[in-house]
């Protein structure tokens, strides 16, 4: 569904991304873990049309999108939940997930659009009783749940969350990451990024290890769980072995 | 001074204070989905009024009008397409001098297209004599006109924002454009859309106040200081404010005259101006969002 090639991006003078290529197929939730600073904003970014690639190819459902603006990168189906809750502050949460479903009023979808916020209403309770309210109002976790709702509402074929979890009282990551997996068995396809690596392979079907702007390893879940670098460097085991 | 003078000073003030609104919303609308403060917002009442005043000559007065309201707004979708649009690196300063440059360019240009003969189109209705009483104080019918089409103007542009997807999309726009261009909407739009509609509802209001201020080629110069006298006033990018902001200054302006000679008028307004921007910049209705927009630049 989703390919990139040998992507290099950055900002101004600064080559953030080297050469990166990932894929994801229809159904999966794949997860790109990596410490901070290692360019998986940027690499989203890139993807979802914010930064413009140098170099490379990015193809989604068989088109090239590497050129595009990010209005249109949206439009074809490709969402993007940028990392640090980006609501519209001085809008009511109904609006908001109004904005969501920008590019499905053009297509005359009213009604849908309605039931679709009844359904975003479902899946978090809180949205519905703050409808009204300005979402900058909103505590922190309500606004990453609505920025989650928001992109949910243009019904995305693949939808890209940026560390959703940042921030967020563990009880709410849980809840967030049980929405993630909820929203694959409604056939949704994932790209995570996550700081949280092991909720994020306890989830996923495959994943990407980023570093320095380079893709260090891949594999599925399982593989990446048990390989002893990840675990060093991301889960923290080395950490319990010396305490047992 | 007799309760009649008060409220003919009254009147007069919210008359012009109406305009000096519209003005004020103007610099808003563009403010808000830009983040530029469009000096040639003046030039679109100017255009406004000047292009109705040569084509009521050919056609019926609404017509006239119509038209210079189209003309205008089509005006303001070239600007910036050819002016603002190409700009790599939009600075606040870069687009502050390319908006003068623009307004001198405009003037200009109207200076060639007409000469530098006062005009305006007739009243509404009645003419000059025609008077309405209201509390024994006398009025132009003109000034029914005046409040009439700004409140119109005011009620629509609420409605296009809070209950159109457009006009909402414009405000998600203004909150945060990158989360706006990842929810499908097209930015570039947005910004040609909002030169637009400033320019259509200033070359309304330019039509409107006419017959009352009189149309030159460099009538917008003043009318630009005392709108964005308005919208600081009020807080750059509130509507409500900009509406508060105009209206006081036409009351402040009107009142001044009786106390201080007609030609220090455009003084009081400039030394509201200064007052604001050294005591209180984020206007008077100050809340934390629009003060940072304001102080950082
Ligand atoms: N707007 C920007 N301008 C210049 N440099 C930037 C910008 N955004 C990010 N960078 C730089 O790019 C590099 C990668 O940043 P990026 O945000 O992509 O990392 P990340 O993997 O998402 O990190 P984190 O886990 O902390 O979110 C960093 O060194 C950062 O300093
Ligand atoms: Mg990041």
């Amino acid at each position: 569904m989703l390919r990139i090639r040998n992507v290099v991006a950055g900002y101004g003078n600064l080559t953030v991304i080297r050469r990166a290529s990932l894929h994801v197929k229809t159904g999966e939730i794949v997860t790109i873990i990596g410490g901070n600073g290692a360019g998986k904003t940027t690499l989203l970014g890139t993807i979802a049309g914010i930064n413009q690639s140098r170099e490379g190819e990015i193809f989604f459902d068989n088109h090239d999108i590497t050129k595009l603006s990010s209005d249109k990168i949206t439009s074809r189906g490709l969402s993007l939940v940028p990392e640090g809750r980006q609501v519209f502050s001085s809008m009511t949460v109904l609006e908001n997930l109004e904005m969501g479903a920008f590019i499905r009023y053009r297509k005359g979808e009213k009604d849908e659009i309605i039931s679709d916020i009844e359904k975003m209403y479902r899946l978090f309770p809180i949205l519905e009783s703050r409808k009204h309210q300005q979402a900058g109002t909103l505590s922190g976790g309500e606004q990453q749940m609505l920025a989650i709702a928001r992109a949910l509402m243009g019904r995305p074929k693949l939808l890209m969350l940026d560390e959703p979890s940042l921030g967020l009282a563990p009880i709410i990551v849980q809840q967030i990451f049980s929405i993630i997996k909820e929203l694959r068995s409604f056939g949704n396809t994932i790209l995570l990024v996550e700081q949280n690596a092991k909720a994020a392979l306890n989830i996923a079907d495959r994943g990407y290890v980023m570093e320095t702007g380079h893709i260090l390893l891949e594999g599925t879940s399982k593989e990446l769980l048990e390989n002893k670098d990840v675990q060093r460097a991301y889960l923290g085991k080395e950490y319990r072995r010396i305490n047992e | 001074m007799s309760f009649e003078n008060v409220i003919q000073y009254f009147i007069a003030g919210i008359t012009t204070g109406s305009i000096y609104a519209i003005v004020a919303i103007g610099f808003n609308i563009i403010y808000n989905t830009t983040g530029i403060i469009n000096f040639a917002q003046g030039e679109f009442l100017m255009l406004g009024g000047m292009i109705s005043i040569t084509l009521v000559q050919f056609v019926p007065l609404p017509f006239a009008i119509c038209a210079a309201v189209l003309i205008t707004a089509g005006a303001g979708y070239l600007l910036e397409r050819t002016f603002i649009r190409g700009i790599k690196n939009p600075t606040p300063l870069r687009m502050i001098i390319i908006t003068i440059g623009l307004s001198i360019l405009i003037r200009e240009a109207a200076l060639h297209i007409w000469d530098e003969k006062v005009r305006s189109l007739p009243y509404f209705t009645g003419n000059e004599i025609t008077s309405i009483a209201i509390f024994g104080a006398h009025f132009s019918p003109q000034v029914l006109w005046v409040l009439g089409t700004s409140a119109l103007i005011v009620v629509f542009l609420n409605f296009f924002f809070s209950y159109t997807t457009t006009g909402k999309s414009m405000r998600a726009c203004a909150s945060n454009r990158i989360a706006a261009a990842l929810c499908g909407i097209d930015i570039t739009k947005m910004v040609s859309l909002s030169f637009v509609l400033s320019a259509a509802i200033g070359a309304l209001a330019g039509c409107v106040i006419s017959p009352i201020t009189q149309t030159q080629y460099d009538c917008g110069t003043s009318l630009a200081i005392k709108g964005f006298t308005a919208a600081i006033f009020g807080g750059m990018g509130s509507s409500t404010g900009a509406i508060a902001g105009g209206l006081i200054i036409g009351i402040i302006e009107a009142a001044s005259i009786s106390i201080i000679p007609l030609a220090y008028k455009d003084a009081i307004t400039l030394t509201v101006l200064l007052g604001i921007l050294i005591f209180r910049p984020g206007g008077l209705f100050a809340n934390g969002d629009a003060s940072s927009k304001v102080d950082r630049p």
